[in-house]
């Protein structure tokens, strides 16, 4: 066979591909922008590593921290950055204070000229957020006035919220809790390689990616065969006019070959035009630029070559099992029962990969990614395997029912392996994702820290600083908008002698009321004094809490108020008390002291800190918190307590993960859409002859929404199955105890479904249409 | 023109236009209970659009169709098709029998729309099919019998329902003679026997020799031959 | 259709009265129109003639004369002849129809009534033979469906005619 026959048939079916009228030019449009769409996702993915190491270079580049331990001495080229990050709503705000000290003080990237005292620049999505309704709050926290904005180069994101203001005399609260230090130049070049990724971290983003890259796979394998029956009837007519069957296999070869390379452009156009709306999207707190999304070269090449090579690949499997006669194509009468052993090897195959690498990710030992990727990929190919066999199985014994269910499952039965590929893509995206959270759910302990903070007490915490007047501060904060109560404690601790001090005690002062806070008290009055015994230093408590003992307070090195000793000797009428947690959920022990049995002289060295509980019912309750928190000092950020705090690290891939599903889950349920209309056109006189003798819309309806439930219904069962078993896999691998996380289980099932719904819901208006009796026109 | 007493359906000066083109132009239509009657014209005359909207699946523009004395134009779209499953019956030229059904599944369709037991569906369903020589077939699709067979089954499911009229639109177009005169006879021969009215929309005189008396359809108008001659 | 040929035929199978040789026919091909006892006669007397029969004998016996009769080689060799020699199809190239119809044309009369109302009675005479068929044998079936046969085909013509009325009514009227 000469390479000039091969390329005169595969040209010929690149023609067909698209001659042929209307019909043929949808259906090529189909298998293109369905290819399209994959090959989109292939390159957003093959960016994804770029965009976030160009974030990392930015980020690292406006790094403002100096790690050094000497301090820079003010001079021509300093520069004073103070921290002044915020909250707003549920979106983190970047905000700095500068104050240039000499005419050659670095600039800030992205930053044109520094801000004057009283004004800023700030990021575009914050001068969007600011001048609008939603911003008032944030207007009132930032009372500066916006001289220009921050450029491209000094952000990490598009919707990125940043600002830079200008401020005075900022070195002298750089010696109070503020963040911040003098520099001479931004970025840090000592902290070019973040630490090393963890090892599961890296079985985690590896997993992600095979996970959210397969159902692309089945997906472009999909795409690639609508309009299957058609294509069928043509070659079929080619035979009839003396093409052997070869030829006839090359003809189609071409004619997937013709869609996908129109994909591949579709797909380009696609991902440039994705490229730019990224830029006005903010998915899940992550925001890029459209420079960003550059694929590496190589990836890139990578996918043109595999998308044309797997289009013809599967075409060339599709009619493997396919007879093309001249007169019609013939399917291998009834196909041979599918057979499960070797389905079943898949799996089986992918486990026994995996299995030799449990219990390494305890010892830091790491993982031989070719086996945990052909691992996971087996598993997951499994399920693409094992599906249309399930659904064969199971639809063969499906009982009677209303007349909706007969025609469903009779169709089913009849063609059961077109329902399962339907449904293959999402029974993929379902079980990689199931075993996914179950992975992350379980490493949870790890890399999830459960805070002990009892949020039904206290919402948000904040120091009070040192030398302000403690009590303005709290009525302040009691006039705030929707506070409910203000726990203000107040702590010292005192030694038990003067200078070097061998045990120190904790001694809390507050009011009676919130020294309920922290100790079950049966009478309390100002001027009181109570001994708990806290759940630590239970012995050095018991002793220095003892009546009659001197204390010490002393100022530390820092050289606060002034550096006199100050002594304090424990009352002779201290009572004992029981300690509870406080709302940090910390048993304290030690000595509470109600403010009216607090020497005057002790006061000093006291430092205060607030526990916040606002009214959740009060719209903004947090906002008007941090509001007051800024008018007292812009550096001050109260902290929002949450249940559950998590590793940064891992909340990025999760939330990598999300984002992906959800592509994931949306290309899928448009090609089932595509296929789904295809096949509704292809029974159009069918319809129209069965609304003829009465069928109710709503029939026909619901055995459209049982042809794809039952598939998908038994999909997602798989892939549950799957999912689980994998993710034990995953578990045991990294030496965590196996749960099953039902949540997630339920919820990615719950969104395949929803997919489901979507997609039936979709096709009904479609079908109405079709049942419209124009169908039975023959004319 | 007035319709000839105890007519069960009657169509009076239908129009109906898709778009630029006219199907209908003024027909007329009647038939009494039990009566064959074919409707017979040139191809696109709207001969098809005629039986549509007796059958009330398509509604006219203008026009009024009266079957037992209710106005099948005034009815809802739930309530034609209520007529069409209990009181009509269908058989069309091809692409009807539902591919995924067994034979008797298909023939028991209309009932188990109508609400019966699918047991007590497929077992008239069978009675008819044994009528139509076709009880052999139960088992087998729609794909896997004749097209002569397939239409006796589509003629089996028209009346499995003792309809009171049977719209036939072409049932031997796609037959050779042999076995579409002998769908013709059975489906006549039933008809009769049940007192079915049948329209039978044909452009074979072969076939409309079956009827009792046949209506021209030209050009969107219909031309009674019973009362022209 | 030849009456001799076919009595010559029926005598094949072996000799028979004249009476037996009318039933026969009736029986297969008369159908509407029986035959006369004196047809049957006066045929049988020409093939006697002609030497294609023999009597076979003669019974005595009540009624008439009852001759047998018995088919000779020569006569043998005629039905062979009769049954080989293809039928001359007709012509059909005189039709009294087309002649109305252009008349019609030419006195601009509604040419297309004439053609609906042709159509009409043949599609009776269709009916007709049709039920005929339906409650026949097999004998019948045939016999109907041949004239069937040819009625549909002057309905087509009748149909392809209606739908060329125009360029007709143009061709006749130059």
């Amino acid at each position: 066979m000469s390479a000039r026959q091969w390329g005169r048939d595969l040209a010929m079916g690149a023609r067909f591909a698209f001659a042929g009228g209307r019909e043929g030019w949808t259906r090529a449009l189909l298998t293109a922008v369905g290819v399209g769409l994959g090959v989109a996702l292939l390159l957003l993915t093959t960016a994804i590593p770029n965009a976030l190491a160009e974030r990392d270079r930015r980020e690292e580049a406006r790094s403002d921290h100096t790690f050094g331990q000497q301090e820079l001495p003010r001079a021509d080229n300093t520069l004073v950055v103070v921290d002044a990050d915020t909250t707003y709503r549920d979106r983190d705000v970047r905000g700095r204070l500068l104050e240039p000290e000499g005419a050659k003080a670095p600039r800030p990237p992205g930053v044109a000229a520094f801000p004057a005292d009283g004004e800023m620049v700030v990021s575009p999505a914050l001068k969007e957020l600011l001048a609008s309704d939603d911003g008032k709050l944030l207007r009132e926290r930032l009372p500066y006035r916006i001289s220009g904005t921050i450029g491209e180069q000094g952000l990490v994101g598009s919707q990125e919220l940043a600002y830079y203001a200008g401020g005075k005399g900022l070195m002298e609260r750089l010696a109070g809790p503020a963040g911040g230090a003098r520099i001479d130049s931004f970025g840090n070049p000592d902290l070019t390689s973040s630490d090393p990724w963890d090892p599961v971290l890296i079985l985690l983003v590896l997993v992600v990616f095979v996970v959210l890259l397969m159902p692309v796979a089945v997906f472009i394998a999909a795409a690639v065969r609508f309009g299957g029956e058609q294509r069928d009837r043509r070659l079929a007519a080619l035979r009839l006019v003396g093409s052997d069957s070869r030829m006839t296999r090359r003809i189609a070869a071409g004619e997937a070959l013709a869609g996908s390379v129109l994909g591949l452009v579709l797909g380009t156009g696609f991902f440039l035009l994705g490229r730019q709306l990224a830029a006005s999207a903010e998915v899940f707190r992550i925001s890029v630029f459209p420079s960003y999304l550059n694929p590496s070269p190589l990836l890139a090449v990578l996918v043109a070559l595999a998308v044309p090579t797997a289009a013809v690949l599967v075409t060339i499997l599709a009619l493997r099992g396919v007879v093309i006669e001249p007169l019609g194509v013939v399917r291998t009468a009834r196909p041979a029962r599918r057979r499960l052993w070797w389905r079943l090897l898949l799996p089986l195959g992918g486990l026994a990969l995996l299995y030799p690498m449990v219990g390494q990710g305890d010892d830091g030992g790491n993982f031989n990614q070719y086996l945990v990727v052909g691992g996971v990929m087996l598993l997951l190919i499994g399920v693409t395997a094992l599906l249309p066999w399930v659904v064969e199985t199971v639809v063969a014994r499906l009982g009677s029912g209303g007349v909706a269910w007969q025609l469903a499952v009779r169709r089913l039965q009849l063609s059961s392996g077109v329902a399962a590929r339907m449904v293959n893509g999402i029974a993929v995206a379902v079980a990689g994702a199931i075993a996914l959270q179950m992975l992350f759910a379980g490493v949870e302990g790890t890399y999830t820290r459960a805070s002990e903070y009892d949020v039904s007490r206290a919402q948000m915490s904040v120091d009070v600083e040192d030398r302000t007047d403690t009590a303005a501060t709290i009525a302040k904060y009691r006039d705030t908008e929707g506070m409910r109560k203000v726990t203000a404690l107040s702590d010292i601790h005192l030694g038990d002698r003067r200078g070097e001090a061998e045990t120190l005690i904790q001694v809390t002062v507050a009011d009676c009321a919130s020294l309920r806070e922290v100790a079950t008290l049966r009478d309390c009055r100002d001027g009181d004094v109570f001994a708990v015994k806290g759940s630590e230093y239970e012995g050095d408590s018991e002793r220095l809490a003892k009546p009659g003992t001197t204390l010490w307070a002393e100022s530390d090195d820092s050289g606060r108020p002034g550096d006199r000793a100050v002594s304090w000797t424990v009352p002779h009428d201290i009572r004992r008390a029981e300690s509870r947690e406080d709302p940090t959920g910390y048993e304290r022990g030690g000595i509470l002291i109600t403010p009216g049995a607090l020497p005057e002289k002790l006061g000093a060295f006291v430092s205060t800190r607030l526990f916040l509980s606002v009214d959740p019912s009060v719209p903004d309750a947090y906002d008007h918190v941090r509001n007051t928190a800024a008018r007292i000092d812009p550096t001050v950020q109260p902290m929002t307590w949450r249940s559950i705090e998590s590793n940064d690290r891992y909340a990025a891939i999760r939330t990598g993960l999300s984002v992906g599903a959800a592509c994931v889950l949306a290309l899928i349920g448009a090609s089932m859409l595509v296929s789904q209309l295809e096949q509704l056109r292809e029974r159009r006189k069918l319809l129209s002859s069965l609304v003829a003798f009465g069928t109710r819309r709503r029939t026909l309806s619901l055995s459209v929404l049982w042809q794809t439930a039952i598939p998908i219904g038994l999909g997602l069962l798989l892939a549950a199955t799957v999912g689980i078993a994998l993710g034990a896999v995953l578990l045991r691998m990294t030496n965590t105890s196996v749960r099953v996380d039902w949540p997630s289980v339920l919820s990615m099932t719950g969104i395949g479904a929803g997919v489901v719904l979507v997609v039936t819901l979709l096709s009904l208006p479609p079908l109405l249409k079709l049942m419209r009796p124009d169908g039975l026109r023959t004319e | 023109m007035t319709a000839p007493a105890g007519s069960l359906l009657v169509a009076r000066d239908l129009r109906k236009a898709y778009g630029p083109t006219t199907a209908l132009d003024g027909a007329e239509f009647s038939i009494h209970p039990g009566e064959v009657v074919a409707v017979m014209g040139p191809s696109g005359s709207g001969k098809s659009t005629l039986l549509h909207c007796l059958a009330g699946i398509v509604t006219p523009d203008s026009g009024s169709i009266t079957y037992d004395g209710r106005e099948v134009t005034a009815m809802s779209d739930a309530e034609r098709s209520a007529l069409r499953r209990s009181a009509f019956g269908f058989v069309f030229q091809f692409g009807q029998l539902v591919p995924e059904l067994t034979c008797v599944e298909n023939v028991a369709l209309p009932l188990r729309l109508s609400g019966s037991s699918r047991k007590e569906a497929e077992r008239t369903a069978l009675a008819w099919m044994e009528r139509l020589e076709v009880d052999d077939l139960r088992k087998k699709r729609p794909g896997e019998v004749s097209g002569g067979q397939g239409q006796r089954v589509a003629v089996a499911r028209s009346l499995v329902t003792n309809p009171r009229v049977v719209f036939a639109d072409e049932p031997t177009g796609a037959l050779d003679s042999f076995n579409g005169e002998r769908v013709m006879e059975l489906l006549t021969d039933a008809a009769r026997s049940a007192n079915t009215a049948v329209v039978l929309v044909t452009h074979e005189a072969r076939v409309a020799a079956y009827s009792d008396r046949e209506i021209v359809v030209r050009d969107g108008r219909s031309r009674d031959m019973e009362r022209v001659v | 259709m030849s009456i001799g040929h076919t009595l010559l035929g029926l005598l094949e199978s072996g000799p028979r009265h004249g009476y037996d040789l009318k039933r026969a026919f009736d029986e297969k091909f008369g159908h509407d129109r029986p035959l006369h006892y004196g047809q049957v006669y006066s045929t049988m007397s020409r093939l006697l003639k002609n030497g294609l029969v023999e009597v076979d004998g003669i019974e005595a016996g009540g009624g008439p004369e009852r001759k047998r009769y018995a088919i000779t080689e020569a006569g043998i060799t005629d039905v062979e002849r009769w049954l080989a020699t293809p039928e001359k199809p007709e012509p059909y190239l005189q039709s009294t129809l087309y002649t109305k119809v252009v008349l019609a044309l030419l006195t601009h009369r509604d040419a297309a009534d004439i053609l609906d109302g042709q159509r009409s009675e043949h599609l009776r005479s269709m009916r007709i033979l049709t039920d005929r068929k339906r409650k026949g044998d097999l004998a019948d079936q045939l016999i109907c469906d041949h004239a069937l046969f040819h009625l549909e085909a002057d309905l087509r013509w009748l149909e392809l005619t209606a739908a060329r009325l125009d360029k007709l009514r143009e061709a006749v009227a130059r």
